[in-house]
């Protein structure tokens, strides 16, 4: 019978988790040069990536569980067409996303930016992650000093 | 010691979480808004009332006053249209009014009209946001929105949801009491 250390798969957990959090912090601003066509659409492909990522971080407040990219509320049409605008503008997205902010406040964004507020969501999973292991560290601990037939 | 005392903490914490969380009386949806305290988002749009003349709060400063966001396509509006108009009739602070076309098209500027005509006017002046652009400013995402903006221009309370007598009593005639009457 094997007592493998339980804490590597932990450990294994928690860095893809890192990894996936990076992930999502990697923004790219660069200048756009083309505008939107007649359906309102952006022309620039590349804009339309950075329209897509965008859409799908801002919640939709009229519906709360959706991205303004999922929806079909007026108010989240509204609010890609402000994205799109802002995009051909040049605008960064930081600047896309503190524009939605200063109005909607950070609910309207998905994964709100790490900050003294928002430390307790960002902290929880791996507190609780560390929490598991500790309990699973001592009943294992616990078990292996038991003889092994009771 | 621990082993009593751990699941005991644990039962408290989730009780008052759930005092919290589970309260009927507090509403999901209404969220914090990042506009209190800040100066209130300018707009300059036509008169629902007479599309040739200019609705401005540039006009409305050193006036404490209302700016409330409503449309005739919003079911809660109508519910809260009778305590606007009785709160309107006080003439505590001037209500400003912003139509806000969710189709982008001209008919809810008439519909508004119509609307103000049959069931009275409570507004001072009624602004057509025609292309939803100061609703974005604003912030809302429900209306009706009412907010309250100080004599320097701040905005001091958000209500998200129909105004009513109650409300406006609790909510808004200490606050406006204590950033100084507006004079409507």
């Amino acid at each position: 019978m094997s007592r493998g250390s339980p804490r590597l798969p932990a450990l294994a957990l928690a860095a893809a988790l890192a990894a996936a959090l990076a992930g999502i912090g990697i923004a790219c601003a660069e200048p756009p040069a083309a505008g939107l066509d007649a359906q309102g659409q952006l022309q620039n492909p590349e804009l339309q990536v950075r329209f897509e990522r965008i859409a799908k971080e801002l919640r939709c407040l009229q519906c709360q569980n959706e991205s303004i990219a999922d929806s079909n509320a007026d108010l989240a049409r509204d609010l890609r067409r402000q994205v799109r605008e802002m995009l051909v503008a040049g605008k960064s997205d930081d600047a896309i996303f503190s524009f939605m902010t200063d109005r909607y406040g950070e609910f309207v964004r998905f994964a709100p930016p790490l900050s003294p507020k928002t430390a307790l969501i960002w902290g929880a999973p791996f507190f609780m992650l560390l929490l598991g292991g500790a309990v699973i560290y001592r009943v294992v601990r616990q078990r292996s000093r038991m003889p092994l037939d009771e | 010691m621990w082993k009593f005392l751990l699941p005991f903490a644990a039962f408290v914490a989730l009780v008052v979480l759930f005092a919290f969380g589970l309260n009927p009386k507090r509403d999901i949806h209404a969220l914090p808004s990042p506009l209190i305290g800040k100066p209130a988002p300018e707009f300059a749009l036509p008169d629902v009332l007479d599309a040739s003349r200019t609705v401005s709060n540039a006009t409305l400063k050193g006036q404490v006053y209302l700016v409330n966001v409503w449309g005739t396509w919003c079911v809660e509006c109508r519910v809260e249209h009778e305590a606007l108009l009785a709160i309107s009739q006080q003439h505590v602070v001037p209500i400003i009014g912003i139509d806000w076309s969710v189709d982008h098209g001209m008919g809810e500027s008439d519909k508004a009209k119509q609307w103000l005509e049959r069931l009275g006017n409570p507004y001072s002046q009624v602004a057509f946001d025609k292309e939803g652009r100061t609703a974005i400013d604003f912030g809302v995402y429900a209306a009706p929105e009412t907010f309250l903006v100080d004599r320097q221009g701040n905005v001091i309370f958000k209500l998200i949801s129909g105004m009513t007598q109650e409300v406006w009593e609790k909510e808004f005639l200490p606050r406006i009491a204590a950033a100084g009457k507006g004079g409507a």
